[in-house]
């Protein structure tokens, strides 16, 4: 599904990813842990094709295709769908209005008909459903004055309408009560799909109790020291970074 | 040079409006960029054409308005071609017996003395004087509404004034009158278009007074032709308790300046002016917006947005000014915009003079290209980039149109703006094809 290889990545000159290399298959959860600071969000930020940041090195395929020469527009087309740590407010722009040009936008890509608003809101029904909401949200506009945790729910509705086949997730967590963290993790749980992946960026352990992980893996200074199963996340939790920090320090 | 047009029924204080105006015209002619009012806006072209009256219109038919027309069918409409009121494309059916709504010249022929302390009293800024001067000089007709106290004409008046081929080098002067008595209500929009391409020149005046607790809802639809020139200006006078709601919006013109004044003349009036501008081309959209609070406990607030593409030049001038005896005023003025292109540029002076201690004031300007925070956030969730754009510009502008209060010219508007932006993407993907070629 995704094979990142020896990904260097620099944002205003600055190296932040120094040689990412990490296979996802089908089917898979893989966690991405680590240190404020060490680069998860730039690896998430470099998937979905942010032009800030530079890709100087390394390579991506994504389902046979090379997603680095892939346009932002057309890696969502193509199913890669990043929730961002920082989702982003558009006023003037409904909810509803832009889930459905982001769906049409991939039905076309797909040489499918556009869904006319009608339709679209019938499967809008469905998929508010997932994240517990109703339909007074989508008349909102996007993102603009939703709480923290509203806007990560926001999020998983986007993915919900989406359906992607890689969800990259990067810190949906942060910032959740404990039932709306129940209502993403419900959310992701129930998208998956035995030909769909999922990355999780998170800090805690308390979502990967919801989210069961195939592999850990931890970033630290734009590199990946320690890759584990899910037991690692437990580790983690005891005994925090330090230690696999100061052993990637004097590899370096 | 635009001759006086006096007419046989004129009366007296017309006839001498008239001469005034020309004899101030003679002295002005149109200002230079000398003029602190017109700095960023040279009518050196509008002079140099030296553009005499326009002739009157060819045969017009309801096909030819067709696409200009929306809303219902039953409003109000009245039709000037090149100045010259259309009978036949009008409709004055629907109205309250007592309401007065038709074309000035029959008016002054009929009853001047319901516009006396009006026509020509109330567009007294210094700012637009050589336009309303040679307005009054030569003005053929244009529309007048006259309320009796409580009248109430809630669908909106549709004034067209469009010029044809006929209007091409020459100069068209429409003067428009509307007096509401205390707590009239009336709502127009005004459309200027231009069914011929070619210089030609629209110099238009509409005064307005609102009587105590009085409505009125004006809209200005500005879309000439691509050589064009239009000079406008609204200048309103409110009693207490009365309310303006304004909007400009302009799209058309070479070389376009739209005066709208106010004067908060009685305690607890409220005015809200907005507007929208969209420029492209080497295209000039001037606004030049002045708000006199002259009594206490009057509100305003004001909105302006512009949007300008290619190398077009966009001026925003607002003026609040507070009288010493405008306590309490409460006044907000906001201008916002959005540059799609290295090229264009806009000036912009929001401006406060404040000669009374108790008031608050604020205001704000801001120019800028889109944002790339929110473009890669739509573009990240699978919308192509030119979408992406002209959704962001959308959003940017659509807000302002909400404050129409009709929701068919509301959305005959948002309809004009889609198809500008439109172009705009045309021109976009053009310009970036020639790039990479
Ligand atoms: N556009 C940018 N320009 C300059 N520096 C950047 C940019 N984006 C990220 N950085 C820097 O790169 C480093 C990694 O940032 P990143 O956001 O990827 O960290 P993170 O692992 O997601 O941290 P957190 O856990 O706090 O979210 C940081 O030092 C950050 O300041
Ligand atoms: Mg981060």
């Amino acid at each position: 599904m995704l094979d990142i290889k020896n990904l260097t990545a620099t944002a205003g000159g600055t190296e932040i990813l120094r040689g990412i290399t990490l296979t996802v298959n089908a089917g898979e959860v893989h966690a991405i842990m680590g240190p404020n600071g060490s680069g998860k969000s730039t690896l998430a930020q470099v998937l979905a094709g942010h032009p800030s940041y530079e890709v100087t090195g390394g390579s991506v395929t994504y389902k046979g295709q090379d997603l680095l020469d892939m346009e932002p527009e057309a890696r969502a087309q193509a199913g890669v769908f990043l929730a961002f740590q920082y989702p982003v407010e558009i006023p003037g722009v409904t909810n509803a209005y832009f889930l459905r040009a982001a769906y049409n936008a991939k039905r076309t890509a797909q040489g499918l008909e556009e869904l006319d608003p009608m339709d679209f809101l019938d499967l809008l029904e469905e998929k508010l459903k997932l994240v517990e909401w109703g339909p007074e949200i989508m008349s909102r506009a996007v993102n603009a004055g939703f709480s923290g945790g509203e806007k990560k729910r926001n999020e998983i509705l986007q993915m919900a309408v989406l359906e992607p086949s890689l969800a990259i997730l990067d810190e949906t967590d942060s910032g959740l009560d404990i039932d709306a963290l129940k209502i993403v993790a419900n959310g992701v749980n129930a998208l998956r799909r035995p030909d769909s992946a999922t990355l999780l960026v998170t800090h805690y352990q308390r979502l990967l109790n919801h989210i069961v992980p195939d592999r850990v893996h931890v970033l630290a200074g734009g590199r990946i020291v320690r890759s584990g199963g899910k037991e690692l996340a437990l580790e983690l939790e005891e005994r925090g970074y330090e230690w696999l920090t100061d052993a990637a320090g004097a590899v370096a | 040079m635009t001759a006086t047009a006096p007419r046989a029924t004129e009366p007296g204080w017309l006839a001498a409006l008239r001469r005034e105006g020309a004899a101030r015209f003679e002295a002005l002619r149109f200002p230079t960029t000398r003029d602190e009012d017109w700095r960023f806006t040279d009518l050196a072209p509008v002079a140099k054409a030296n553009l005499g009256a326009a002739r009157a219109a060819g045969p017009l038919t309801e096909a030819d308005l067709t696409p200009y027309l929306f809303g219902h069918a039953e409003w109000p409409r009245l039709v000037f071609a090149n100045g010259r009121f259309q009978a036949e494309l009008s409709r004055l059916t629907g109205l309250p017996a007592a309401a007065r709504v038709e074309p000035l010249a029959d008016l002054l022929a009929d009853a001047p003395e319901l516009v006396e302390e009006t026509l020509g009293q109330l567009a007294v800024q210094p700012a637009s004087a050589a336009l309303v001067a040679q307005n009054a000089a030569g003005f053929t007709d244009g529309y007048a509404i006259v309320l009796p106290a409580g009248a109430v004409v809630d669908t909106p008046i549709h004034v067209l004034f469009v010029s044809d081929a006929n209007a091409v080098l020459g100069t068209t002067l429409p003067r428009n009158v509307v007096v509401l008595g205390a707590n009239a209500v009336a709502s127009v929009v005004e459309s200027y278009l231009s069914l011929a391409d070619g210089v030609a020149l629209t110099n238009t005046v509409t005064e307005a007074s609102l009587g105590e607790g009085a409505r009125f809802d004006h809209c200005k639809v500005q879309r000439e032709g691509a050589e064009a020139f239009h000079l406008a200006t609204f200048d309103a006078r409110q009693e207490r308790d009365s309310y303006l709601n304004s909007f400009s919006f302009a799209e058309g013109a070479a070389i376009s300046r739209t005066n709208i004044y106010t004067t908060l003349a009685g305690p607890g009036a409220h005015a809200t002016l907005y507007g929208l501008y969209l420029g492209e081309g080497r295209q000039q959209v001037d606004h030049q917006t002045r708000i006199e609070h002259a009594a206490p406990d009057c509100t305003s607030w004001e909105v302006y947005k512009g949007i300008l593409d290619g190398h077009s030049h966009g001026v925003f001038n607002g003026k609040v000014y507070v009288h010493p005896e405008a306590q309490k005023t409460d006044g907000k003025q906001t201008n916002k915009n959005l540059l799609l292109s290295e090229t264009a540029k806009v000036d912009t002076k929001p401006q406060l003079e404040i000669f009374a201690d108790d008031v608050k004031c604020t205001h704000g300007a801001t120019v800028g290209s889109l944002d790339a925070v929110p473009l890669f956030y739509l573009r990240s969730r699978g919308i192509p980039e030119d979408e992406a754009r002209t959704l962001l510009t959308y959003a940017f502008a659509a807000d302002v149109l909400e404050e129409i209060r009709s929701r068919p010219v509301v959305d005959h508007l948002e309809d004009l703006m889609r198809a500008w932006l439109a172009k705009a993407g045309r021109r976009g993907r053009a310009a970036a094809g020639r790039e990479s070629a």
